[in-house]
């Protein structure tokens, strides 16, 4: 059953410090296990309800553009670094050779241009807290040879192949602030049959 | 471009030999309702006091630290487990450290050990591992096993481990695999062996004797990989305990010489940038060049097709041992067969077979006990323990039973630890009526690699008859 928006916690982040609000860690009373043919105790179950809180710290960025429609890389600029030039998306927010910081760079219309699948994986399992409708298509995405890395993402619209044109797609409407804000779709889909919220 | 200096490169010195003083596991099973954890490590610690006929406290005596392999304190809820079994063992206040390095975990604790003792800082470590994957439900073990890939960046896609690592699999069945009907059944071919091995194993928890049809038709998880390509998820514990020579010797007539080295690549598998492949002893300059002619879309290494990590553990325990061709060299292997299709990935890392020809080994008969094309005695025999697939996969301990299952066989005792009808019945299990022994004959030198996800973490261990090594010191 999905919780309330009073039963919700809520974070902010004020002079500094993370200011927890609404209601955290509702407590669910454990339950005795016993086996069932010799009518022992075995054990206990223990639930929790926990929230992480989590920073983004350089890359929110990347997080925060997802919502606007803007899919954000990085690339080092370091004139004394061998990888100079290089494209990392993933986003990382040092060069992982000369740990310099790397430039945000926009690379939507790069996406746009030269998305296309590197591998993929059809599964019809997912683990616990899963939001995706099954099967998951989660697709590796390559760009032009200035990106130097391989985004991990899910297709939503087409079926996947390696080596097929994909276009990224944004969570635009009420945008969840996480990597789940970004798939991607196969060439020549419709604006109409992108899932809710997500725009080209 | 991933590049490294000379001094990356150099090849790792144990100052002293260390040798392999014994070892021990307890029973594998998917899960314990009525054990709790410290009990089977305890089974393990004894089995190992046992087979050098001293009482746990005698072999305890000689311990001088610990390193305790425990990949996933939130599967048992119990942040420092580690200084829980510490206790339980009885071996306060020794120094003690717990190791976390994913699927690799087992063979990251050895390696631990093994530094110990060579560096001279104890005569005597215990590595002892484990994990408890059954407290917990299974979709959420899959939730959490799913949070050692990148949090913000691959977990939420699912939740699903399988889903990052598999398309891995996708890449290396298109690409060396062809897509080919004979390929798919040569995959199919690791898990019927596995499983068969894993019958004549009293420890193992999914032995089957089961057929390629079987495998080929069993559900589908991620394709093509289906449930019998799968490994299992199980609970247990296993360690080996590692020595100087003087001690070694203080505690068995015949320990084995160990070797042991670690390499490592990116957590994200989307990470991976394009290198030159680092080339294994056996391997000839320009030997790769045409790579990409034979397998289209092979030009990226290691792309998703090899596990840097495991080359790179190859080509620095290769270098430490004195071994040029591991075929050659050495007698049975104990690989890290998450998958099907991700062991067949490891024969190439390793340099069994050149990368793209992986299948070869499977094909060729040489992975199997008794080579099935010829019916004697194969090139290499692969997990006769029966592997993650058929025995077991507990994280914190695979690595050290694949260690202990190479001893046993090095040891010449393989028979002694699986065919005793006292320990099928102690552990509630029917020996097969058709149980055949898998010691390999006359074995002298064996390998194992431990192994973590899309490959952040591998350890290449490799042990020797003392009298049979292949390097000087």
């Amino acid at each position: 059953m999905p919780k309330t928006d009073d039963e919700k916690g809520y974070v902010d982040v004020v002079n500094g410090r993370y200011k927890p609000r609404g209601t955290f860690h509702v407590i669910e009373k454990n339950q005795p296990i016993f086996n069932k043919d010799t009518g022992k105790l075995a054990g206990v179950t223990n639930p929790r309800d926990m929230t992480y809180i989590h920073s983004y710290g350089g890359e929110a960025i990347f997080f925060e553009s997802l919502g606007k429609g803007k899919l954000m890389a990085s690339r080092c600029d370091n004139e004394k670094c061998d990888s100079k030039g290089s494209i990392f998306e993933p986003f990382r927010i040092y060069c992982p050779d000369c740990l310099r910081k790397a430039k945000p760079v926009d690379i939507t219309e790069k996406a746009r241009k030269t998305a296309k699948i590197h591998s993929f994986i059809i599964t019809e399992r997912s683990g616990a807290f899963n939001t995706l409708p099954k099967p998951i298509k989660f697709v590796n995405v390559e760009f032009d040879e200035e990106v130097v890395t391989i985004l991990m993402s899910v297709l939503s619209v087409g079926e996947p192949e390696i080596g097929k044109k994909i276009i990224p797609i944004f969570r635009t409407k009420s945008p969840t602030y996480t990597i789940m804000d970004l798939m991607f779709v196969a060439e020549g889909t419709k604006e109409s049959d992108l899932p809710d919220g997500f725009t080209f | 471009m991933i590049k490294f200096s000379e001094k990356q490169l150099k090849i790792p010195k144990l100052m002293r030999p260390v040798y392999l003083a014994t070892v021990g596991m307890s029973k594998f099973d998917r899960a314990f309702p009525e054990t709790r954890t410290e009990e089977l490590c305890i089974d393990a610690l004894t089995a190992a006091s046992d087979f050098v006929n001293m009482t746990p406290a005698e072999l305890k005596s000689y311990i001088h630290t610990c390193y305790y392999g425990h990949f996933a304190d939130h599967f048992g809820d119990q942040l420092l487990g580690e200084a829980v079994i510490h206790d339980r063992l009885g071996l306060d206040p020794l120094g003690t450290i717990g190791v976390k390095t994913g699927g690799a975990t087992g063979g990251s604790a050895m390696w631990e050990a093994v530094k110990a003792v060579a560096s001279g800082y104890s005569d005597c470590a215990l590595a002892l591992g484990w994990e408890r994957m059954d407290e917990v439900p299974t979709d959420e073990g899959n939730h959490l096993i799913s949070c050692a890939a990148d949090k913000d960046w691959e977990t939420p896609l699912g939740h699903i481990y399988t889903g990052y690592y598999a398309v891995m699999a996708q890449r290396y069945w298109k690409i060396f695999g062809k897509e080919e009907e004979s390929f798919r059944k040569t995959m199919a071919e690791v898990a019927v062996k596995n499983r068969g091995y894993a019958r004549m194993n009293p420890h193992a928890h999914g032995p089957m004797k089961i057929t390629v049809d079987d495998v080929i038709n069993s559900p589908i998880v991620a394709a093509p990989l289906r449930a019998l390509d799968c490994c299992l998820m199980s609970v247990g514990a296993a360690c080996g305990i590692v020595c100087d020579e003087k001690t070694a010797y203080e505690i068995t007539n015949n320990p084995l010489r160990i070797y042991i080295a670690a390499g490592s690549h990116t957590l994200r598998v989307a990470d991976r940038r394009n290198m030159k492949i680092p080339l294994l002893p056996n391997e000839k300059p320009g030997q790769y060049d045409n790579l990409a002619k034979e397998f289209p879309g092979a030009d990226r290494y290691p792309g998703f097709t090899g596990f840097l990590a495991a080359r790179m553990a190859a080509w620095y325990a290769y270098r430490m041992a004195g071994v040029v061709d591991p075929t050659d060299d050495l007698d049975v292997v104990e690989l890290h067969d998450a998958f099907t299709i991700s062991d067949i990935q490891t024969y190439e890392d390793i340099g069994i077979r050149p990368y793209g020809q992986g299948r070869d080994y499977i094909e060729s008969g040489d992975a199997y006990v008794i080579n099935p094309n010829t019916n004697k005695p194969g090139a290499l025999p692969s997990n006769p323990s029966g592997g993650l697939i058929g025995c077991m996969h507990a994280v914190g301990a695979t690595g050290l039973m694949q260690i202990a299952e190479i001893g046993y066989h090095i040891w010449n005792r393989w028979d002694e630890i699986h065919e005793p009808q006292e320990k099928w019945d102690a552990f509630g299990r029917e020996k097969p009526s058709d149980w055949t022994s898998l010691q390999v004959k006359d074995a002298n030198r064996g390998l194992a690699i431990s192994h973590a996800g899309v490959g952040s973490h591998v350890t290449c261990t490799i042990l020797m008859n003392p009298n049979k090594l292949l390097k000087e010191d």
